[in-house]
């Protein structure tokens, strides 16, 4: 049996979404909206968005009213860079990989996204990996568990491509790596460099191609288009600004570099993904206009992370970068809020800020803002109920809507346990008998 | 800048180990808190401390401006010191080859320098069990604080356990080239019997060398890595075995029940059926990150939460070790998220403190503010669990210890930059 069929039967019937359609008032709440600051009140749902916030909502006739009980509800968390919900991560075979793209190996069963949704997150920008100075195509999925690989993404996102610079990129490229025979450029940072502006140098020259074609085309001419070419048509997007770049990177020297070939080919760095060193350069990323996710404390697990800080976010902050903190992680993507608050430990920020490090901040770097990370009416109703303040370690997540739909509810989770069980052991029975079955008497497999 | 204020109030101290600390919250991990209380500290060690205890005359006065003071948190399971780098293997020390090296010390390989020891400190850790690894056996533990110029004054207890992995059958393997893989179920229940075999085959030859060396004559020679032993076979010394899941964990007890050794679990994912029987034995356990992924698909989202109040709920002891060198400053959030999911705070602060210095054998010097025992003190404006508090001040044996660290000079240092 497909393990992960297995997997999703257990827990797709329990936490089935709470049905579309209908008000839902979710009341006697301290509301944390992130952006337009704190209050006791009532949020109104209506058409799977925010309708109404503040400290008297009359609740429609039919509304399905929540009592919070006085409990914290914030906007769902967008986590910036994650590898969850996908059956690949890296096609690091080439130094450039952006023919390829994550949306083609979206993997809705993962339960890395239940797991994700028990932990606050209601949006991921998925991304491919670092093994390639270019990598492939990223996605930005909604954590709406039980849908379908097409029903997760977040419709309307921009689409983004991932760079990695560094330690990664060119670690095919020496023997150390115990691949020696499958070497591959580059070796260097300064090989990294040359992939990418080789990279964008072709682009260029092809979007002149297509370019030349268009304009011909339009005034009537009968010619032949150009051939398509799958790896740097993302890149021709990328030049026309219709592609996000998303770069892996730690380093000061190598954040610089890529700066400076985004400015000498005439396009944007949309975000700078772990910027370890993204506080010694702050200034330059500032004047970009480069967004930056970083991680809370991560540091030393690499010679490139061991100027990283856990003061790099308040510290990029202060300096003017529109920072957000992300997990690239299945388990730390469970407590991106305990990771917030460790930038009012390190660096000093207030909760609100802190807070908007895991929601409104990831929203603007993804250009989703107008539909997610702060609880503002007309927004997506993408809430988290939690017990306690968001940012106290020992806050629990009770309750998770999407688009007004709840995804997740810890009293359900905890009341099916038993139900689940049951099920457990009854398909396991069954797969038992079924393999017992399938082998004759004598112990020989038919052949 | 937050840390600024510190840094001018240690330079205040001379560098000695006797003052008073007044107006401050004082909390004693095994009694209840005091408020608005004093407490005064001589020659290294807690002398007195109450909301009526007077500051001696003459003694040097520190105004505690109503923050709260707690004994420094104690990390059960960590490397640092060991390891440096993680990707850079010259920069690491913590895995000797071979099967069985009794004989080893990881005291010795503790470099006093490493930027990870100030790094940890900075979050309120005044003490860590610092353990070797590697094949069964992996050599002795020591349990050092976190300052000193060499790691013999770093030291508490060079040997204060001697760290050994329970055989597992795991089919999963990693290849640098070719990443994740699985080996034949048949092949490594194989492999884990043989690791077995080899195990009760060590502890026999261990105890034949006892013998032999108990009849002494011309005939007996020393064998380095069976002598290591002998305070094990003793019960002088515990086996701190590595067990995460319920086959281990039961192995480790037959194990134990088999070679009458005194061991402390360490490690532990999943106790299952084993949980009372640890109990009812009184083995102590060291629990490793709550903030981990649940071991199985199908497991509950929240087990790894749950575990270290569920131990507690079946009467087992246990203290949290961090079992890593970068993450090691976060103990005390590892405590903390086990508390919204069935741990009383109280527990899991002893977790951290004094529960941790009782099955180490260390609670007559460090983990709780008693009279008599080693000033091993934070300052913190707030509950030292939450990442939101700041620890503010530190004393190690009554010694202000610094709080500076890479991290901090490298945020001064670009806070500057124009």
């Amino acid at each position: 049996m497909d393990r992960r069929k297995f997997i999703g039967g257990l827990l797709l019937a329990p936490v089935a979404a709470m049905a579309a359609g209908g008000d839902i008032v979710i009341r006697n709440a301290k509301i944390l909206t992130v952006t337009k600051g704190s209050l006791d009140g009532s949020i109104l749902i209506r058409n799977g968005k925010i309708a109404e916030v503040g400290p008297n909502v009359t609740a429609p006739a039919g509304a399905r009213v929540i009592d919070a009980g006085g409990q914290f509800v914030m906007p769902g968390i967008i986590d910036c860079h994650s590898h969850i919900a996908t059956e690949a991560v890296n096609e690091g075979s080439v130094s450039v990989s952006s023919m390829t793209g994550i949306e083609d190996t979206v993997n809705p069963e993962d339960i890395g996204i239940y797991r994700a949704l028990a932990g606050g997150v209601t949006t991921a920008n998925i991304l491919h990996g670092s093994a390639n100075a270019i990598g492939g195509k990223n996605v930005v999925i909604k954590m709406r568990w039980g849908k379908d690989a097409p029903e997760i993404l977040l419709d309307g996102a921009m689409p983004g491509i991932k760079f990695a610079l560094g330690e990664n990129p060119k670690r095919r490229g020496g023997s150390d790596s115990g691949i020696a025979t499958r070497l591959r450029y580059p070796a260097t940072r300064m090989g990294v460099e040359d992939v990418i502006r080789e990279a964008f140098t072709d682009a260029r020259a092809y979007k002149a191609t297509l370019d030349d074609y268009k304009a011909r085309a339009a005034k009537g001419e009968r010619v032949i288009p150009p051939r398509r070419d799958l790896k740097l048509e993302p890149l021709v997007e990328v030049l026309e600004g219709k592609r996000f770049v998303h770069a892996h990177c730690y380093r000061a020297d190598e954040i610089l570099m890529l700066l400076r070939v985004a400015d000498e080919f005439g396009f944007k760095i949309r975000t700078l993904q772990h910027v370890l060193e993204g506080y010694k350069v702050a200034k330059e990323i500032k004047e970009h206009g480069a967004g930056a996710s970083t991680f809370s404390d991560w540091w030393s697990y690499k010679v490139e992370a061991y100027d990283a800080i856990p003061y790099n976010a308040a510290l990029m902050h202060k300096k003017g970068v529109l920072v957000s903190l992300n997990s690239d992680d299945a388990e730390m993507m469970r407590h991106l809020n305990q990771e917030a608050a460790k930038s009012v430990r390190y660096g000093g920020l207030t909760d609100d800020e802190a807070l908007a490090l895991i929601t409104i901040n990831p929203a603007k770097q993804l250009a989703i803002d107008s539909r997610v990370g702060s609880i503002e009416v007309g927004k997506d109703a993408d809430l988290v109920i939690y017990d306690k303040h968001p940012l106290s370690n020992y806050a629990k997540v009770q309750k998770v809507f999407i688009d007004g739909e709840m995804y997740f509810e810890r009293d359900k989770d905890m009341s099916d346990r038993a139900v689940r069980e049951a099920r457990r052991k009854q398909l396991m029975e069954k797969q038992k008998a079924a393999a017992t079955a399938a082998r004759p008497a004598g112990g020989r497999r038919p052949q | 800048m937050r840390f600024g204020l510190f840094f001018l109030a240690m330079a205040a101290f001379a560098a000695d180990d006797s003052f008073v600390l007044r107006n401050v919250t004082i909390h004693p991990v095994t009694a209840a808190a005091i408020p608005n209380a004093t407490l005064v500290v001589a020659g290294g060690k807690i002398a007195d401390f109450g909301a009526k205890v007077a500051a001696p005359k003459g003694a040097k006065v520190i105004d505690g401006k109503g923050m709260h003071v707690y004994p420094g948190l104690i990390d059960s399971a960590s490397n640092i010191g060991m390891s440096e780098i993680g990707s850079v293997r010259e920069s690491g020390d913590v895995t000797e080859l071979g099967d069985f090296n009794p004989q080893l010390r990881s005291v010795v390989a503790i470099n006093p320098s490493s930027e990870h020891i100030p790094v940890t400190r900075g979050n309120g850790i005044t003490s860590s069990l610092i353990f070797p690894g590697g094949g069964i056996i992996g050599g002795q533990a020591a349990l050092v604080h976190l300052d000193g110029w060499t790691w013999e004054e770093m030291a508490i207890e060079r040997n204060v356990t001697m760290q050994m992995r329970m055989p597992t059958i795991s089919t999963t393997t990693f290849n640098p080239a070719f990443g994740a893989g699985r080996r034949p179920f048949a092949e490594t229940k194989r492999r884990y019997e043989e690791r077995l075999k080899l195990m009760s085959d060590f502890f026999e030859q261990t105890r034949a060398y006892k013998q032999r060396k108990a009849v002494g004559g011309a005939g007996f020679a020393v064998d380095r890595r069976l002598e290591a032993m002998l305070p094990v076979l003793d019960g002088k010394v515990s086996l701190m075995i590595f067990a995460a899941r319920e086959r281990a964990v039961k192995d480790a007890l037959a194990f134990a029940a088999r070679e009458k050794v005194k061991i402390i679990l360490a490690g532990v994912r999943e106790a299952g059926s084993a949980v009372k029987e640890i109990a009812e034995k009184k083995i102590p356990v060291i629990l490793g990150g709550t903030l981990e992924l649940p071991l199985e698909e199908d497991a509950a989202y929240d087990s790894p939460f749950t575990l270290p109040g569920e131990l507690h709920k079946a009467g087992v002891t246990f203290a949290f070790g961090t079992f890593s060198v970068q993450f090691a400053r976060n103990l005390p959030f590892q405590a903390a998220s086990a508390v919204g999911f069935g741990l009383p705070y109280e527990e899991a602060l002893k977790a951290v403190t004094i529960n941790a210095a009782k099955i180490w054998g260390v609670d007559d010097r460090i983990g709780s503010i008693e009279k008599g025992k080693w000033a091993d003190l934070i300052l913190t404006d707030g509950d030292p669990l939450e990442a939101r508090s700041q620890v503010k001040q530190m004393w190690i044996q009554g010694r202000p210890v610094s709080l500076e660290t890479r991290h901090t000079k490298l945020f001064e240092q670009y806070t500057k930059r124009p």
